[in-house]
């Protein structure tokens, strides 16, 4: 059985989230899966337009998911956690609530578009470990991650708001994943502490206390790297170490990669394939012995 | 100056509007019925990682909200410090969406025109709302720029030296993509902001009788 997966990159992945973009179709391509990236999308709305206005942010949505069902998809993978969530959300408010739904349809009505509700919004993570599945993944795999300590980092919006694929406060999707692939996931009760996202750049001394207490926990437990699901914690984990190095005296000096990076790694896919030397905080030497291993 | 003459335990009018506005957006909110539930547990406010941040805490945003003063919630730092992670909605034992009431309450503030000259969360939204109008999708160089350059440009100055590493790395996009469907979108857009309208001039009756909790229970 072939399922059709579309592509949803969302703005992010096209600028500071481009490895995550590179990285995730080495992945695909790595697994034999094909993903089609969908025609002419548009940004998801975030959270900037939930905030701004209702049917206005659910129609931004929602376009989204009328071309995909258009274009003949039934799954849309959203990498960035951001869109992810909002999509999912966009999808349960049509379901549940007519009224909304009556409103969003007449506004697409003016792009000549409509949504008969098909779509799923689906996480990356989520496909890999439960469409694809560990075995599959495992018998792609062309090194063994041995010896790798992982903080898996999946922050709040893939397992929260919606009630995505996994527990709430303390998920194990991506642990199950590199475990198989051989590598060790430390004790990392950070996995789903904010990391503050735009209070970055609103308010960023609250930001860089959240950043800040999420580095050590992985840093005290162990861990060679931290692997993250989404563009907006990667950039706030990896950009301000040497900030908070000023700031609070204690340096945070620890590679932040995506999780599609690590799984190119464990799949033998090329330092440029992955976007490794995109990343700010250069490979470590754990990581770097593994990537010059030879691949099987 | 002459007061405004009120019966005891009226609302004046400003309180009144604000409170009618509210109300329709939270009620538009699937399971926004629930606040009438809260427990005055804290646990929103102990699960919360910034609400050592914030001037009223979570908890307390639900206990105003019950007592019917919503414009002193809406005067708050809390509704624009919310990071919406959600954990407070995933630890209320009663199942208040609480992130998405603060959503609901940050929509009322910025359309009443309810915070300081200047504020940096009402600026970062229209940047990326005016960004998103013209092009169709988000450029995160331009969301920086139309952020900054209004209220203090020095500090985009101060991150030149990241955006340089950025660029050096290929992750700075230089010009933003027009989509193909950006009139359609726009189109769709004006459509939109008309349905939003209408619902906000209506419904004098409606709220005589709805004073806080009694009004979403």
């Amino acid at each position: 059985m072939s399922v059709n997966y579309a592509y949803y990159p969302g703005c992010s992945l096209e600028c500071a989230g481009r490895p995550y973009d590179e990285s995730l179709r080495a992945v695909f391509r790595s697994l034999g899966v094909p993903i089609v990236e969908l025609d002419d999308w548009n940004c998801c709305g975030a959270t900037m337009y939930m905030s701004v206005d209702e049917t206005v942010s659910l129609a931004v949505g929602a376009r989204n998911l009328a071309l995909a069902e258009h274009q003949g998809f039934r799954e849309l993978i959203a990498p960035c956690s951001g869109c992810y969530t909002v999509l999912l959300k966009t999808n349960r408010f049509l379901r549940e609530s007519p009224a909304l739904k009556a409103k969003v349809d007449l506004v697409l009505g003016k792009a000549g578009l409509r949504y008969d509700l098909t779509v799923n919004v689906r996480h990356p993570l989520d496909v890999l470990v439960n469409d694809v599945g560990l075995d599959a993944v495992a018998l792609a795999a062309k090194r063994a991650l041995n010896g790798l300590q992982v903080a898996p980092y999946y922050g709040c919006q893939i397992v929260r708001p919606e009630r995505g694929f996994d527990d709430r406060e303390f998920p194990t999707t991506m642990d199950r994943l590199f475990e198989r692939l051989g590598a060790s996931c430390v004790y990392f009760p950070h996995k789903t502490r904010c990391c503050g996202t735009m209070l970055m750049t609103t308010f960023p001394d609250v930001a860089l206390k959240l950043v800040g207490e999420i580095l050590e926990s992985a840093i005290a437990n162990g861990a060679h790297c931290v692997i993250t699901t989404c563009p907006m914690c990667q950039v706030n984990l990896e950009a301000y170490q040497k900030r908070l190095a000023r700031k609070f005296g204690i340096a945070h000096d620890i590679p932040v990669l995506y999780f599609t990076q690590l799984l190119g790694v464990a799949f033998g896919c090329s330092e440029k394939e992955l976007g490794l030397k995109r990343n700010l905080v250069p490979l470590n030497a754990p990581l770097a012995e593994l990537v010059s291993s030879p691949a099987r | 100056m002459i007061q405004e003459q009120r019966l005891p335990g009226s609302l004046p009018e400003s309180e009144r509007e604000l409170r009618r506005r509210f109300l329709q957006d939270v009620l538009l909110v699937p399971g926004s019925e629930k606040v009438s539930r809260c427990l005055q547990c804290g646990a929103c406010t102990g699960s919360c990682p910034v609400s050592y941040a914030m001037d009223i805490s979570p908890r307390t945003v639900v206990a105003l909200f019950r007592a019917g003063q919503i414009e002193e919630i809406l005067r708050s730092r809390t509704i624009w410090i919310c990071a919406s992670c959600y954990m407070c909605t995933t630890r209320c034992p009663q199942g208040i969406q609480i992130t998405d009431l603060l959503y609901a309450l940050k929509r009322t503030a910025m359309d009443a025109g309810l915070f300081p000259y200047r504020f940096p969360v009402y600026l970062l939204s229209k940047s990326f709302v005016r960004i998103v109008n013209r092009y169709g999708r988000n450029h995160e160089g331009l969301l920086l720029a139309g952020y900054y350059l209004p209220q203090n440009p020095f500090a985009l100055l101060r991150l030149l030296p990241l955006g340089w590493k950025m660029f050096l790395r290929g992750r700075v996009g230089l010009f933003p993509r027009k989509i193909k469907g950006v009139k359609a979108i726009r189109m769709m857009l004006a459509a939109a902001h008309t349905l939003e309208m209408p619902s906000r001039s209506h419904d004098v009756e409606y709220e005589k009788n709805m004073v806080g909790y009694r009004a979403v229970g």
